[in-house]
Parts: structure tokens; C-alpha cells; sequence
């Protein structure tokens, strides 16, 4: 990789081990990938939850955060995905004071390097959204695909080494989706039957997240005929990240990079495929069936936007869980800040329910809070989460927020 | 006799060890069970089996960016694989080698990996020369 004499002096040590090191492991994933040079990023955002990162990640975070401020701060604005601990309710869940002790130690490293800890996924809504063309690092699938898609920045999956590593040093290898030839359409869907709701927008997502396969694949969709909201892009995104690992997607007349087809097409764009009602009927009815019992009802997975819980609260007015039924809501500090200012957390929890803040579900010891709360069958709205939990001993199923509800309520899937 | 399969340049040191091969992709957060060091995730086509100090060959890396951290966090407990070849990787798996030093390639010239190298099959990884070798069972 060519470097600037910056990055050589950051490289040979000179401007602090931190930096030293983030320079190394930034090359050692650049030459894999073939990136020419760095590109200066304006954001980074890294995922640390202490059940990925492990006693090992966080000794790791605690040796960067030993170093003098001067060689151990972060160079541009560096926030965080969620966390996975409640600081403020873990113990009822079966969480351990082990668990939360490993919270604390990451937090307290991550403050000492200069990071924010907002512990959201959902920080294009909440916090400082990207601008078309920006080059960012951000470690959240769900997170990336939006900002990549909806908002026309460029960011690359970074794992959470390769976010500090961009967050400490201002920079980023140039590969991937920071070059403007892998954001060009792979694959084409012509979409015949029109996504209603947030989980419709999951599936859809879902589906064409399978067909991609691979990080290298990017869709384009045409067909769709009305301007989706921020939370159903949310929803659409994250599923298609999780099924396929897809970074990208275009919506012709929509997104931002496709205001046509031939925008985003590098010569003849590639065959369509249609994607109908039968093919999203087919991937939701691989989950779950009615009647079955349903021990937990999963808002999560990205976290909820104040919308979201506003929706909730409205479903839950009035209502109470069946004494077989728990219900977490899981949505970023800030957002939980407004929703107890307006009352939508009370309303929301008036019915046996409980929302976390600075959580999401799937990153919490999800196999060790299932098995202390005798949770197996889980609902949910979310297609991401329905997609990953299995590995964690669940046995999940989807429906809509208004279908989860109303299963909470009744027990069962209705 | 050997076969040697070129690939794109990767990642770590050079390794030995016994494959474990799937068409099938990989997370390390969805697909396993770290603690007992098995694949967990019903679906897949691995489930049940143990991928410690293999040499795991899978189609592609999933989403979940965990995977960067949890293979520097597997490495560190000793329940790993030895090194990890896709058809096609993505940058979360290639990042989390890197901290973990753990092997890793991918781009093979031959076509499907995951059909080239057998289950049981005693390869050696060459990351560096972007070489897989296969060595003979006789």
C-alpha cells in the first residue's frame, strides 16, 4: 500500500503504539484486499459488546487505553453499537455480575480512548447521519448497508479492530465500497408485489439477501412504487445484510446513487429476476406456525426508533402479557431518554413488558438469558433476528408488530 | 500424489491440519456454539461437529460483524480453527484473522474450494505464496 509520510511516522511508531498498531492490522487487511492507498474517514463506529469481544478483546481494549492520551485518543468522532448489558436491568434477565463486570471494563477502555458511548445500531437516525460520498467506518451490518444505500456514504463491514483502527488513525484502507466499481448492480429484482409494513420490508430484504450471496454482490431493485420510511429501509437493509451479507443495495428512483438503471449499471445491466408474493410467502413460512406457544416477543434487531416504540405503546394500551409471555423492547439510550420523556416507556411496560436501553437482543447473551428465563420460542417482527437466533437455542418465528402483540398477549402465535 | 491449489494471497502463517468442508457459509456469531467449540446453528450443514483446530473450508462469510472479534476471542481460549478458507471472504472475517493472527485465504483459481478439498482431507495452508496443498492419504 502507498502511504503518505503521516502514515509512514504512524506506522514506524512515531506517533504512538495505539497508532503503530492500527496501521499495521489496517495493512495486513488492505494488501488481502488490494487497496492502493488510505482514504480519510469522518466517522467511525465500532461494535464491542463484551460477548464478541471476550475476556481476551477486552484485555485487548484495556492494553490501546494504557497508552498517554496523546497516543491513545481517537483522530475523528468514534461512537458505538450496542452493548450487552443493561447496566440499568440485568440481574432480572439472569445476567451475571461477570457479564456486567466485562461491560464496565469495555466502557471504561472506550472512554479512555475518546469514544462516545451511544451503544446504538440505529445511529443514521439518531445521531450524526452520513452525507452522500462520505467516506465513514462503520461496524454494524444493518448500519452500513443503510448509510452505503439510503444516504449514497461508503463504508466497508469493519469488525471492531478495524474501526478503532480507522477511529485512531482518521483513515481507512481504500477497498471494497470506498471504490466507486464495486457499487455498481450485480443483481437485478423486479419487485411484483408491494412490501406493507415493517416486516414485509424484513422479508423482502431477507430474500433478496439470499439470492445475492456474497459481500461482493450488490442488488438493484426497480418496481418498487412508493418511497419506503427510514424505519422500513431499516428493516429492508438489515435483513438483506444478515441473510447475504450484502453491503449495498440501489432503488431505482429512490436511492440516491440510482436515480436510473443505468446509473448504477456498468455496461448492460444484468438479467432481472422477479421476486413475487409466492417467493416472500415462501421464506416467512419457514417460520413458526399459529397456536404454537410463544415464550418471548422480540422488538429488536436494529434497535427501535421513537416511531417504533410510539407503535408499540399504541398496541399495548390497555393491555397485559400472558403470565407464559415476556416481552423486550430494545431501542439506543437517546431514543429510551425521549420515550420516558413522553411517556412511551411507561406505557409500554404498563403491560408486563420491558424496554432495554443500550441493548439489542441477539448481542446480550442471548443462549444464556433464554435459558434463565426458560425462553425457546421467540416472535418477532425483526427478519434479521428471526434469521440468527436459532444458533442461540431458540426456536423463532415472525409476524408482524400488531400479530407479535397480540401473540404476547394471547400467549400464543395468533 | 499432491494437489495444489493456487489462491489469492492471504492472511497468517503457514499451517497444517484436517479439513472440514460444507457448502454451506459461516458467522461466528449465528453458525456456532464457541464455548463447546461445535457448530450450534440448526441449519447448518455442519451442525454438531466440532471445528476446533480444523481447517475449516466454507463457501463465503455471512453478515455480523462480531465474527472480527469472536475469532481473536476463540483463538484466545485455544477452541479454534486453524485456519478458515472461503470461496469468497468478506472484509469482517479477513479483519478478524488479522487481529486474531489466524489463517485465512480465499479466491481459489480451480473453481468451488469447497468441492476441490474433501472432509478428512491433511492440507497444508500457505497464505503468503497463496497456496493450498493437499497432501496424498497414501
Amino acid at each position: 500500500m502507498k502511504l503518505n509520510d503521516e502514515e509512514k511516522a504512524m506506522l514506524a511508531g512515531d506517533l504512538g503504539e495505539p497508532k503503530r498498531w492500527a496501521m499495521d492490522h489496517m495493512i495486513r487487511v488492505g494488501d488481502m484486499f488490494e487497496a492502493a492507498d488510505f482514504v480519510s474517514v469522518s466517522q467511525a463506529h465500532m461494535m464491542a459488546d463484551p460477548e464478541s469481544v471476550g475476556v481476551a478483546g477486552v484485555e485487548f481494549l484495556e492494553g490501546m487505553a494504557s497508552h498517554p492520551p496523546k497516543d491513545r485518543r481517537v483522530s475523528v468522532p468514534m461512537i458505538t453499537d450496542p452493548r450487552g448489558v443493561d447496566l440499568s436491568y440485568y440481574r432480572p434477565l439472569g445476567q451475571t455480575e461477570e457479564m456486567a463486570d466485562l461491560d464496565r471494563r469495555t466502557i471504561a477502555a472506550c472512554e479512555a480512548l475518546g469514544i462516545l458511548m451511544t451503544n446504538t445500531c440505529i445511529n443514521y437516525q439518531t445521531i450524526m447521519p452520513p452525507v452522500f460520498g462520505d467516506h465513514v467506518a462503520f461496524g454494524d451490518t444493518g448500519v452500513v448497508i443503510y448509510c452505503n444505500s439510503v444516504l449514497g456514504a461508503r463504508s466497508n463491514f469493519e469488525g471492531g479492530p478495524s474501526a478503532l483502527a480507522a477511529g485512531l488513525t482518521g483513515r481507512t484502507p481504500r477497498y471494497g465500497l470506498h471504490l466507486d466499481e464495486n457499487r455498481k448492480a450485480t443483481k437485478r429484482f423486479v419487485i411484483r408485489h408491494q412490501p406493507q409494513g415493517l416486516t414485509d420490508w424484513g422479508v423482502l430484504g431477507g430474500w433478496i439477501g439470499r439470492q445475492s450471496g456474497s459481500y461482493w454482490e450488490v442488488p438493484v431493485l426497480e418496481g418498487i412504487d412508493a418511497v419506503p420510511t427510514s424505519d422500513e429501509m431499516k428493516h429492508m437493509g438489515a435483513a438483506m445484510a444478515s441473510f447475504g451479507s450484502t453491503p449495498l443495495f440501489h432503488i431505482v428512483g429512490i436511492t440516491p446513487e440510482a436515480p436510473t438503471l443505468a446509473s448504477v449499471c456498468d455496461g448492460a445491466p444484468p438479467e432481472a429476476e422477479e421476486i413475487t408474493k409466492a417467493d416472500l410467502d415462501g421464506l416467512r413460512s419457514s417460520f413458526g406456525g399459529k397456536g404454537d406457544k410463544v415464550d418471548v416477543v422480540v422488538f429488536a434487531a436494529p434497535q427501535l426508533s421513537l416511531v417504533e416504540l410510539s407503535r408499540v405503546a399504541d398496541l399495548v394500551d390497555g393491555k397485559k402479557l400472558s403470565a407464559d409471555t415476556s416481552m423486550i423492547v430494545c431501542t439506543s439510550p437517546a431514543v429510551a431518554t425521549d420515550a420516558d420523556r413522553f411517556g412511551l416507556t411507561a406505557r409500554i411496560e404498563a403491560c408486563g413488558a420491558k424496554v432495554l436501553r443500550g441493548t439489542c437482543f441477539y448481542n446480550q447473551y442471548a443462549r444464556e438469558i433464554g435459558e434463565a428465563n426458560g425462553w425457546k420460542r421467540l416472535l418477532s417482527n425483526s427478519t434479521k433476528i428471526v434469521n440468527i437466533i436459532s444458533g442461540y437455542g431458540y426456536e423463532p418465528a415472525l409476524a408482524s408488530m400488531e400479530e407479535c402483540v397480540a401473540s404476547a398477549v394471547a400467549g400464543e402465535i395468533v | 500424489m499432491t494437489t495444489e491449489l493456487k489462491c489469492h494471497k492471504g492472511m497468517g502463517g503457514k499451517v497444517q491440519g484436517v479439513a472440514l468442508v460444507a457448502d454451506d457459509n459461516f458467522s461466528a456469531r449465528y453458525d456456532l456454539d464457541r464455548i463447546k467449540g461445535i457448530f450450534s446453528r440448526p441449519q447448518h450443514k455442519l451442525v454438531g461437529q466440532s471445528y476446533v483446530d480444523k481447517i475449516l473450508v466454507l463457501n463465503t462469510s455471512k453478515g455480523g460483524v462480531a465474527s472480527a472479534w469472536m475469532l481473536h476471542e476463540m483463538k484466545s481460549r485455544g477452541i479454534a480453527p486453524k485456519a478458515i478458507l472461503f470461496n469468497t471472504a468478506n472484509t469482517i472475517l479477513a479483519q478478524g484473522a488479522a487481529l486474531a493472527d489466524m489463517t485465512m485465504c480465499d479466491r481459489f483459481e480451480d473453481g468451488d474450494v469447497t468441492s476441490l478439498i474433501k472432509t478428512g482431507d491433511e492440507v497444508i495452508v500457505d497464505p503468503q505464496a497463496g497456496i493450498v496443498t493437499i497432501l496424498d492419504k497414501s
